[in-house]
């Protein structure tokens, strides 16, 4: 856990605390907060500034506007039936976070071969963004690409290479507009990613383009 | 002055202003004490509310906890573009959520205000988008832990040199951080809808975030 190297930015930190994120980065930053406590303690940071902000926001509390009815939440107390416990899942794998999504841990996912022996499994969350778990045998390279939006690729087993870096579990890749990059997977067991974008990537090449429409990447 | 600092400054020129801004404060130590003294006593005080509905589902402690931050956080909900009646409704299911969550309060880890701040967050991303919210594991810290009294006190000490920070701040930049919480915007959103270019919003927030931790050194 100690040994994560690439983190969130102050952007992603202060957009997943205050809520403005799509749900597809809040399933990636979520998931990644899980395996890094340097992340997690900078979020509690940006959660502070909220509760501050909260405390300020009510500087004209007493207006009728803002009233509230203290007997209907009274009521709605009494009425509530206790909250059945959630079944709790044990972190494997995957984080609890993400394996909700999946609806259980690694051996839970539907992977579907996309070429040169990739294959992936979209997760259904909200469409501003997407979010999907890739599988990418060693020494194998993603196809080369750049990005509309932003991209964020998290790995969760194994390691995968860039032009510039290597990035194994808990570590998070954040490529934007202006990166053009060719991933391999490195040595060892296959790399499984979480890779959320808000722009379709755009691929080089012909082939990659037609499969992308097949593949939904 | 403070508040003309802008993308065009240079980094140092801000450096200085930093400091300039800490000599200011410097000038009357008492009355920043007195004010970071009062809002700690207030946060004593919620603290000891939350754990009186804990231990005894004491009501008039859920009462005042109610009173404070009811209107605040309807106040938020509002800022963040929902109707009032949606506000008024979204503002009871948090009360109710703090009531049943009392006991996963943690005062070594996030002020009442922070804590609240998150709940509402998240029912605001609930009901207003229609979207789950993927939370990180919750750390687990061995058999019913009891946060270290010193702890609490120093994350108190924290909260209140935060608040005063915020306020501080140039009001060009806090306008922007409080887009950023309250408005469930972007930062892409924030631009669009200020029309200022996507570079300045990123900086003002930027130098905010530095001026924030400047003053929690």
């Amino acid at each position: 856990m100690t040994d994560i190297s690439h983190h969130l930015t102050d952007e992603l930190l202060l957009g997943y605390a205050a809520g403005s994120l799509p749900e597809a980065f809040n399933l990636v930053v979520a998931t990644h907060i899980s395996l890094c406590d340097e992340c997690r303690a900078r979020l509690g940071a940006y959660e502070a500034i909220g509760g501050a902000m909260l405390e300020e926001v009510g500087m004209n509390a007493g207006t009728a506007e803002l009233a509230i009815e203290l007997d209907a939440v009274l009521a709605a107390i009494d009425a509530a039936p206790a909250e059945p416990p959630k079944p709790k899942r044990a972190p494997g794998v995957f984080p609890t976070a993400l394996q909700d999504y999946v609806g259980g841990d690694l051996e839970a996912v539907k992977w579907r071969g996309i070429g040169m022996g990739v294959k992936q499994a979209i997760l259904k969350t909200s469409n501003k963004a997407s979010v999907r778990l890739l599988r990418i045998p060693a020494g194998t390279a993603m196809p080369d690409h750049g990005h509309h939006g932003t991209e964020l690729t998290l790995v969760l087993q194994g390691a995968f290479k860039d032009e510039s870096d290597r990035f194994a579990r808990g570590d998070i890749e954040i490529a934007t507009e202006d990166d053009h990059h060719t991933p391999i997977a490195d040595d060892g067991p296959d790399c499984i990613c979480l890779a959320a974008t808000d722009a379709p990537l755009k691929f080089r090449g012909l082939l990659p383009k037609i499969a992308q429409r097949f593949a939904r990447i | 002055m403070l508040s003309e600092i802008d993308t065009t400054e240079p980094p140092g020129r801000v450096l200085l202003d930093a400091k300039a801004s800490a000599q200011v404060s410097n000038a009357t130590p008492t009355a920043k004490l007195k004010s970071v003294s009062s809002s700690m006593t207030e946060e004593t005080q919620w603290i000891d509310c939350m754990s009186r509905i804990h231990t005894s589902q004491d009501r008039e402690a859920f009462a005042a906890l109610f009173n404070h931050f009811g209107p605040r956080v309807k106040a938020f909900l509002m800022k963040s573009g929902s109707s009032a009646s949606m506000a008024e409704e979204c503002t009871q299911d948090v009360m109710v959520t703090l009531w049943r969550k009392a006991h996963m309060f943690d005062p070594a880890r996030a002020s009442v205000s922070t804590w609240i701040f998150t709940i509402a967050r998240n029912r605001r991303i609930d009901l207003l988008r229609k979207e789950r919210r993927p939370e990180p594991d919750e750390l687990t810290w061995g058999p019913e832990a009891e946060p270290e009294q010193t702890d609490v006190i120093a994350l108190q000490q924290e909260s209140a040199i935060l608040s005063k920070a915020l306020a501080d701040l140039p009001e060009k930049q806090r306008s922007l951080i409080q887009k950023a919480y309250f408005g469930d915007l972007t930062h892409s959103e924030i631009a669009e809808q200020t029309g200022l270019p996507l570079g300045t919003i990123k900086s003002r927030i930027r130098l905010a975030l530095e001026r924030l931790r400047h003053a929690m050194k």
